[in-house]
């Protein structure tokens, strides 16, 4: 691994195994809840069922694709293409291993803050143009939720950046070598975790979705490809919680070295899509507005508690480096 | 808090437990004797029809599925001349074994009767009759009824006295 390897070919290998994975997800996900709901899940078509998604993949695209004839067409259109865009953009500061990664940029973190953020304009938008009152419910909890997730998501991370001194998503993995930052950092992670959570709107926070309530919630009308593009939204939005998860509490590629980095990275990322499908077979639903509750006022100040201490913290430790009496 | 991370496990160990699936096409599923399937006509040990052709199945048919005809042999046996049941309305509620008092029809545990074409759904009588003798080994109509047929007359069936004779004075 080094520096010298072409960009487009890691840009390339990164589209081409984002793909893979996400559609793969869906089989993973269906054969995990079976196991944890005691069934076998799809295991029929090829090895172990994973043909499935090639069905799955076929199915969607001989569907109708259907734009309701009350919808606003061209924001309609538009919406399900934001939540793939942005989120495979934010992958572009994901490095997967020393070297591999698309821009090393030193803003990190905040680039993807804003893609994730960004990425809630797509159930806005979709569930907007949908012109359909479920629809527009989903729409107006998944702002109201990806508001006040939002503000806790960066206020989590800011430990991180403070122990590490750096946006760059590749500095903080380096900085991990002596200790994880998972053990300095607990509250930061389940903090950082449950936005996460939220942020790609899986169960136990699927409120936006809630199909219970809302059929299926900003989504309600699309179908055939468009609803493909959600769905492969979702979980390229799992894979890139859990990377980001791994990259900064659990030190990315790092890890003994009878296994190449990129391997470590990969299996540490898949516990965490594990965990996203544990918490989606044992959670139920909250209420929309326990959510919120939830989020405005126990996380949110626990997450500005750790920040405060972090910062104290480290700034004495780097007074005391530089002699300063306080 | 806890009990999320409690519960969380406890769904987690569910990865060890016995699977809930069975496996249909390769492995069968174990139906109760009593299951209400495929109708069939059943014979008496002697391998003689039970069904006498009496049409209380075909009465008791909530859906009308089962036609018959009965008719007699040479020694004033009834049967049916021909029994139809037409699968594709028949709702396997079991009034035919029901109400049938020989025993002919019953209900058997097996339900693989699917057909691509609807008119394989109607079975005939040599679709439902089976050899054996179904749920009720050893019985056999006309050694148990009073009716006189040919090769037993009255009062010779199982557990019958002889026809009392009006012209004596004898109890």
């Amino acid at each position: 691994m080094s520096d010298a390897i072409n960009p487009w070919l890691i840009i390339g290998g990164v589209l081409a195994g984002l793909l893979t994975v996400a559609p793969g997800l869906i089989w993973l996900e269906r054969r995990l809840l079976a196991l944890w709901q005691d069934r076998y899940g799809p295991n029929r078509a090829g090895p172990f069922g994973v043909l499935i998604v090639l069905a799955d993949t076929i199915k969607l695209f001989f569907k109708e694709d259907w734009i309701p004839p009350f919808a606003d067409k061209a924001v309609f259109v538009i919406a399900p293409a934001i939540v793939a865009i942005t989120v495979l953009m934010s992958f572009v500061i994901v490095p997967f291993a020393p070297g591999v990664i698309v821009v090393d940029l030193n803003i990190g973190i905040l680039f993807f803050l804003a893609m994730s953020s960004m990425g809630a304009y797509s159930i806005i938008l979709g569930g907007w143009a949908s012109n359909n009152k479920y629809a527009l419910l989903g729409a107006m909890r998944g702002a109201a939720q990806l508001i006040s997730y939002e503000v806790f998501m960066g206020l989590s991370l800011m430990g991180v950046v403070l122990l590490s001194g750096s946006f760059s998503l590749q500095d903080i993995v380096n900085s991990q070598k002596g200790m994880w930052y998972v053990i300095p950092q607990f509250i930061g992670f389940v903090t950082f975790l449950i936005a996460g959570i939220a942020e790609t709107h899986r169960l136990p926070f699927d409120i936006p979705e809630a199909e219970s309530e809302l059929i299926a919630g900003f989504h309600s009308e699309y179908s055939g490809m468009k609803f493909g593009l959600f769905f492969v939204g979702e979980y390229l939005g799992i894979t890139l919680i859990s990377a980001l998860v791994v990259c900064l509490f659990f030190g990315g590629w790092l890890g003994p070295d009878f296994l190449p980095p990129l391997v470590w990275f990969v299996l540490k990322t898949f516990v965490f899509i594990g965990l996203f499908i544990l918490l989606r077979a044992s959670m139920p639903r909250p209420r929309y507005d326990q959510l919120m509750e939830f989020g405005w006022k126990i996380i949110l100040p626990i997450t500005l508690l750790n920040l405060i201490v972090t910062a104290t913290i480290v700034l004495i430790q780097s007074g005391a480096r530089m002699n300063i009496k306080f | 808090m806890f009990s999320i991370v409690q519960s969380m496990w406890l769904v987690f160990l569910h990865m060890f437990h016995k699977r809930e699936t069975i496996q249909y096409p390769e492995e069968k599923v174990k139906l109760p004797a009593r299951w209400r399937g495929r109708i069939v006509l059943t014979r008496d040990p002697d391998k003689g029809e039970r069904c006498v052709g009496c049409y209380l199945c075909a009465a008791a048919c909530p859906v009308d599925c089962i036609s018959l005809q009965a008719t007699e042999d040479e020694n004033g046996r009834r049967y049916p001349e021909f029994f139809r049941i037409n699968f594709s309305r028949c709702i396997f509620c079991g009034y035919c074994e029901e109400a049938c008092p020989t025993y002919a029809i019953q209900l058997i545990p097996d339900f693989e009767m699917g057909e691509y074409n609807r008119q394989n759904l109607v079975y005939e009588k040599k679709d439902l009759l089976i050899d054996g003798e179904g749920k009720y080994p050893g019985y056999n109509y006309y050694k148990v009824a009073g009716m006189a047929i040919g090769g037993k007359d009255k009062g010779e069936a199982e557990n019958e006295e002889p026809p009392v004779d009006i012209k004596s004075l004898v109890p």
